[in-house]
This record gives structure tokens, C-alpha cells and sequence, in this order.
């Protein structure tokens, strides 16, 4: 009885009994969870593309991010930095797409996502051998990005928001704007919905496909590199964000693989979800269920409904 | 050359069904074993059979486990790792329970606790698959750390959250502990080792193994046939994870004396993968050979800077390491998908046909 009520009544309770506080919690999981769709995002911009699972995201978040700020270092100007970090991404892209995937073509999604385990591999060897393994500061001020925070008095309390955080959510919100539009709009978009929906019909009305596959990578590339300031700008660079980013992992079950949508809905239910996890009901089960809350969920989730939440359907055939 | 099976005539079933059918291939598993057991306990310093030979033997044990699921049932898995500290955890659990039992029967049974859990996270594979399945396989990894570190039942409540290896014994010899020598850990270890893969070759090639084999090729036509998806693909996760138990509790009992969380985190699944994916994906030979390699590579490269006399810094012998696995697990998945057996294999087809480039038929 005990038991029950506590997991059925007490949290509930507590919510209704400090609203600003539940809402501060909702808008750390929701600012969580721009985060995670924002990596979710460069997973599922590759995938659509070329069937690649690209497990290197994680680590082109971090690489991209500590390309920019050990620029700023050296002491390149700030604008100049997130140009130059852009070309390391845009050269990271084709030399993927030359060295890896043209040669992996048509193999088992299987083995390609190990190869971009090895990329990974590849990547956090050079950046810790270029960059250095130790956290850095984001250079927040720098960039332009907004700093300090502002309160709001509401159901007799005050609720916090980072000016970072609510700048992390606009630029997100954005981003996918300005993708959708791409993808819409213009020639390459198109180019590249095609090649999403059928290799060879593509290919066949004369799209390229490298190419195609190079654009996609280097359009990852950039989100992995807005998602790394953002990130960075609430904690730090460091390579520890690595194992945070396969979280990403878990919303794209939620999601589905191949759907944008599905990439934002299904990080924003991680972010939230696991921060009310964690404070209502995390006490009973020792804290720290943040590490695993958003595997078990996708796992769960994955028994109802195998293809995602806007997943394609997936139909089998012998 | 000198591998040939000319004149080899196979004149009863038996022989036909040989685990190696041919001379040489008997003959040379006859030379490693010897070099196994005699030799290398014999000759090699207590420093090499500690930091080279145990490990490579407990991961390739570990190794074999991981093939199982993802070489032969095509399952593929990342939580590798978790599962070896089921079996490390529940074997130190029964050495407090049962102190009086003899160690090396509770190596053995831990495993067990490791195949339950195994196929508990096996279920959703009846439903999902491929990359899904992947990921399904990090909430095991994540999960089981966590209780690792959070249930101190587990680590018998001390302090350090780690689990010590109490002193144990047979024959009145002590194998683990502080006081047993590298040797006899080193025998013991080969000794299970040897057991196990020789029960995983024959399970392998017998009714079960080859399921999991029209499991991994086509799972829809497999079901067809009259394979059971459940049965077919829960038993690998339970045979898979027995051995990543067993690999896990000799890991901490046999080389490394006591152990925290991190033995067992996302990297070490990573690692294994990669001693799988370099070996090659459906072999066990392959797994030895990953498990060498991986393993004595990071020694071989941290020595290159000292034989050249430059001064490298620890960290950065890390670093070109990972950046080397990295690009050797790209290039043998374009080159070779099927690893280092697979060029064992064709080596051993071009001494079949030498001096003729191929076989006349």
C-alpha cells in the first residue's frame, strides 16, 4: 500500500502542490530534450539517405565542437572559427563518403554500422590527439550567444530560464525550419528525398549518389556542430558527452528512424520524461535513473510498436 | 604444400563427422594445445602469462559468447560488457554464499545468473530486429550498471563499491586471490577455456547452432522450415551470455583480483565487438584471433616509441591506438567482411592448390 502510494498518488501531489516547480522540471527536460533531437536530427538525416546508421554522430558532436573552440584558442576570431570548423566538417564528409561508403555500397546495414563504430574510433583518436582530452569552455560570449537567465513569477514561486537555454530552443526550432525548407525547396532537397525513397530511382534520373551522400554528411555535419555550442554551452566540451549522445540513440527508437518529426517529438519525450523520472519518482529506486530511463522507455515502447512512432511500417518479405 | 588432404579417405561415418577431419588441422590443434600447457607455463615469465595471456584468453572466451549471438544468430548486441558483470557480480555473490564450494563450479554456475538475464533482454528480439535490436541492447547495459552500482547487495555493502576476490583453492593449491601465482591462474583459465570452446564448436555445428544459422541467414524462411524463432533465438542469448558470464567471473577472479563498475561499461562491449568484427563475424577460431590481436596490439604500439628511443607521451600511444583499431575495423570491413579467419582460411586454400593458383576440378 505503501508502495503503491508512493508511486501512484505522493508524485502527483507534489506536482499539483508546487506547480512552479513542476514547471521548472518540464522546461529542463524540454531544453534536454532539444538537445537530444538535435543529434537525433543528424542520425536521421543520414539514414534516410544512404541506410547508413551513423553511430559517429555522438562523436562529431564533440569533434566539431572542440574543432571550434581550440580554434577560438589558437586565436582566430570567433567568426571566423565556426567557418573554419565548418570546412573541417565539410572535408570530414567527403572523406567519408570516399573512403568508407562508396567502398561499403550496398553491403548489410549491419556492417555499415559498425564501420562508423570504427569512424567513431577514428574520430576520438584524432581529436584527442589534435585537440587534447581535457574539458574546455564553450565560448559562449563570443559567438553572441546570450547569457544569464530570467525569472518568472508564477503560481507564487519563481521558475528559472537560462537565456542559453531559450536561445538553444529558438535555434533549434530553426534549424528544422530551415531543413524542412531545404529538403522542399530546393534542387538537392528534392535530389535528396529521392534518393531517401529509392536508391536506384535515383540514380536512375540521374542523381548522385556520392554526392547526395557527401551533401548529407556535411548537412549532419553542421547540425552536429550547432548542437555541439549549444551543448557545450551548458556544461563543456569533452569527450564525456559522447556516451550522452547515445541516449540519441533511444529517442530515434521512439521516433522512428527515418522521421524528422519523429526525431523531435520522440527527444522532447525523452528530455521531459526523464527529468520527471528522476525527481518524482527516482527516489525509489536510487537516483541516477537518468542513465538507462530512456533505454528502458524506447525498449517498452519498441514491444507495441516495432517501427517508431512515425516510422515506415516495416514490411517483410521472403 | 604441406596442408593437403590427399589420400585422406574418410571411411566411416565418423570420421566424416570429425570435429577436424583433416591431419593437419588435428596435428596442429595437438601443437597449440601443448604450446598452451606446457610450454608457455613452463617458459614464459610470470610478467607475459599475467598481462598477455590471461586477458587474451578471457576475452576471447567472451569473444566466442558475443559470436555466438551476433556471428551465428545474427543478433547483433552491444551490451557485451553488462553481461560479463552479471556473471563477475553473481560470482562473487556465490563465493560469500557458498564459501566451501570449489571456485572453479561456481565460475561455471555464475553463468548461468548471466543467461537468465540474458534472455530477459533476449525478449524483445522475438519482435524487433537489426539495428532496433542493437540499441534494445544498450538498456541492458546501462541498466545492469546501474544496479551495479546502485544495489550494494551486490558488492556485499562495503565501502569501495568494488568486489574483492577472496583466496580460494584446489588440490590445496591456491588459485585465486593474492597469493596464487600467474601460472596457475594462467592454467586454470586455459584449462575452461579449452572446455567451453570445444562444447561451443560442438553445439555450433549440432541441431541448435545450425537454427541459429537460418535464424541469422533468413529469419521468415528459417520459421518456414519448422526452426523456432522463440526457441532459436532465446537460446542463443542464453548460450551467448553463459559465456560472457563465465568470461566475466574468470575476468575479475582470474586476472584482475578485484573490479569496479567501469570493467564492465560501453566501452568493454565496443572492445569485444571489435575483437568479433577483426577475427571474423561465424568463426571461433576468429575470436582467438580478434582477441590477439585487439588485445596485443595497444602493448605492441605503447613499445614502438621506446624501441625508436622517442619520448611519447602514455596518452597519445592511446590515442594513434584507437585511431589504428579504427581504421583497421573500416578497412577489414571493406576489404575482408569476414575477418582474420577468413584470410586464415584462404591461406590455408592456397596451400591446398600450390603451386596451381586454383584448383583443377
Amino acid at each position: 500500500m505503501e508502495l503503491l502510494h508512493s508511486i501512484f498518488i505522493a508524485p502527483f501531489i507534489e506536482m499539483v502542490a508546487y506547480p512552479d516547480f513542476l514547471i521548472q522540471v518540464v522546461w529542463e527536460g524540454f531544453v534536454a530534450g532539444v538537445l537530444y533531437s538535435l543529434i537525433a536530427l543528424g542520425f536521421v538525416l543520414i539514414y534516410k539517405a544512404s541506410g547508413v546508421f551513423n553511430f559517429a554522430q555522438g562523436i562529431m558532436v564533440v569533434f566539431a565542437a572542440l574543432a571550434l573552440v581550440s580554434l577560438h584558442e589558437m586565436g582566430v576570431p570567433a567568426w571566423l572559427a565556426v567557418l573554419l570548423s565548418l570546412g573541417i566538417m565539410a572535408v570530414l564528409a567527403i572523406g567519408v563518403e570516399r573512403l568508407v561508403l562508396r567502398k561499403l555500397v550496398n553491403q548489410h546495414e549491419a556492417i555499415l554500422l559498425m564501420a562508423t563504430i570504427g569512424l567513431t574510433l577514428v574520430l576520438k583518436g584524432t581529436g584527442e590527439l589534435i585537440f587534447g582530452g581535457e574539458p574546455k569552455p564553450m565560448i559562449t560570449e563570443e559567438l553572441g550567444l546570450p547569457t544569464g537567465s530570467t525569472d518568472w513569477e508564477v503560481f507564487d514561486g519563481i521558475v528559472i530560464f537560462q537565456h542559453i537555454d531559450i536561445a538553444a530552443a529558438v535555434i533549434a526550432l530553426l534549424m528544422v525550419m530551415a531543413l524542412a525548407v531545404f529538403f522542399s525547396k530546393t534542387r538537392i532537397g528534392r535530389a535528396l528525398r529521392a534518393v531517401a525513397d529509392d536508391h536506384q530511382a535515383a540514380l536512375s534520373v540521374g542523381i548522385s549518389l556520392n554526392q547526395i551522400w557527401a551533401i548529407v554528411w556535411f548537412a549532419s555535419g553542421i547540425v552536429a556542430l550547432v548542437t555541439g555550442i549549444m551543448w557545450g554551452a551548458r556544461s563543456e566540451v569533452s569527450f564525456a558527452l559522447e556516451i550522452i549522445a547515445l541516449k540519441a540513440l533511444a529517442v530515434l527508437i521512439l521516433g522512428g528512424f527515418t522521421s524528422i518529426p519523429g526525431a523531435i517529438v520522440g527527444g522532447l519525450m525523452i528530455g521531459i520524461g526523464e527529468k520527471l523520472f528522476e525527481i518524482y519518482w527516482g527516489t525509489l529506486f536510487g537516483s541516477g535513473v537518468e542513465a538507462w530511463f530512456a533505454y528502458v522507455l524506447a525498449l517498452i515502447f519498441l514491444l507495441f510498436r516495432p517501427q517508431g512512432l512515425f516510422g515506415e511500417r516495416i514490411i517483410e518479405r521472403v | 604444400m604441406l596442408y593437403r588432404e590427399a589420400g585422406q579417405f574418410k571411411t566411416s561415418y565418423a570420421a566424416d563427422q570429425a570435429l577436424l577431419p583433416i591431419v593437419q588441422d588435428r596435428i596442429g590443434l595437438l601443437v597449440i594445445l601443448v604450446l598452451t600447457f606446457v610450454l608457455i607455463p613452463m617458459f614464459a615469465s610470470e610478467f607475459f602469462i599475467g598481462t598477455i595471456m590471461i586477458p587474451f584468453l578471457v576475452f576471447a572466451l567472451a569473444a566466442i559468447g558475443l559470436n555466438i549471438l551476433t556471428g551465428y544468430a545474427g543478433q547483433l548486441s552491444l551490451g557485451t560488457g553488462a553481461f560479463m558483470g552479471v556473471g563477475a557480480y553473481s560470482c562473487y555473490k556465490l563465493t560469500t554464499l557458498f564459501p566451501d564450494i570449489n571456485i572453479i563450479i561456481l565460475i561455471l554456475c555464475s553463468g548461468i545468473f548471466s543467461a537468465l538475464i540474458g534472455v530477459f533482454f533476449g525478449l524483445p528480439s522475438l519482435r524487433i530486429k537489426g539495428l532496433y535490436l542493437a540499441i534494445t541492447t544498450l538498456a541492458a547495459q546501462f541498466f545492469l550498471e546501474w544496479c551495479f552500482i546502485r544495489i550494494a547487495w551486490l558488492y556485499n555493502y562495503n565501502d569501495s563499491g568494488a568486489i574483492e576476490v577472496p583466496q580460494r583453492t584446489l588440490f590445496d593449491v591456491a588459485i585465486t586471490g593474492a597469493s596464487a601465482t600467474a601460472t596457475t591462474r594462467y592454467l586454470v583459465v586455459a584449462g575452461l577455456v579449452a572446455v567451453l570452446t570445444l562444447v561451443a564448436a560442438n553445439v555450433l555445428r549440432g541441431r541448435i547452432g545450425r537454427s541459429w544459422m537460418m535464424i541469422r541467414d533468413m529469419d521468415i524462411a528459417a520459421e518456414l522450415m519448422g526452426i523456432r524463432p522463440l526457441y532459436a533465438k532465446l537460446s542463443a542469448f542464453a548460450f551467448s551470455s553463459y559465456y560472457c558470464g563465465v568470461a566475466g567471473a574468470l575476468m575479475v577472479f582470474m586476472w584482475l583480483g578485484s573490479a569496479e563498475v567501469e570493467v564492465f561499461d560501453i566501452n568493454h562491449s565496443f572492445l569485444i565487438l571489435f575483437m568479433v568484427i577483426i577475427g571474423g563475424m561465424g568463426s571461433l577460431a576468429g575470436c582467438f584471433m580478434g582477441a590477439a590481436f585487439i588485445w596485443v596490439l595497444p602493448i605492441v604500439i605503447r613499445g614502438i616509441p621506446s624501441v625508436l628511443g622517442l619520448d611519447v607521451l602514455a596518452a597519445t600511444t592511446q590515442h594513434i591506438n584507437n585511431i589504428i583499431i579504427g581504421v583497421l575495423i573500416i578497412f577489414f570491413l571493406i576489404v575482408e567482411p569476414h575477418g582474420l579467419a577468413r584470410l586464415w582460411q584462404i591461406a590455408k586454400e592456397k596451400l591446398r592448390t600450390w603451386p596451381f593458383p586454383y584448383a583443377s576440378t
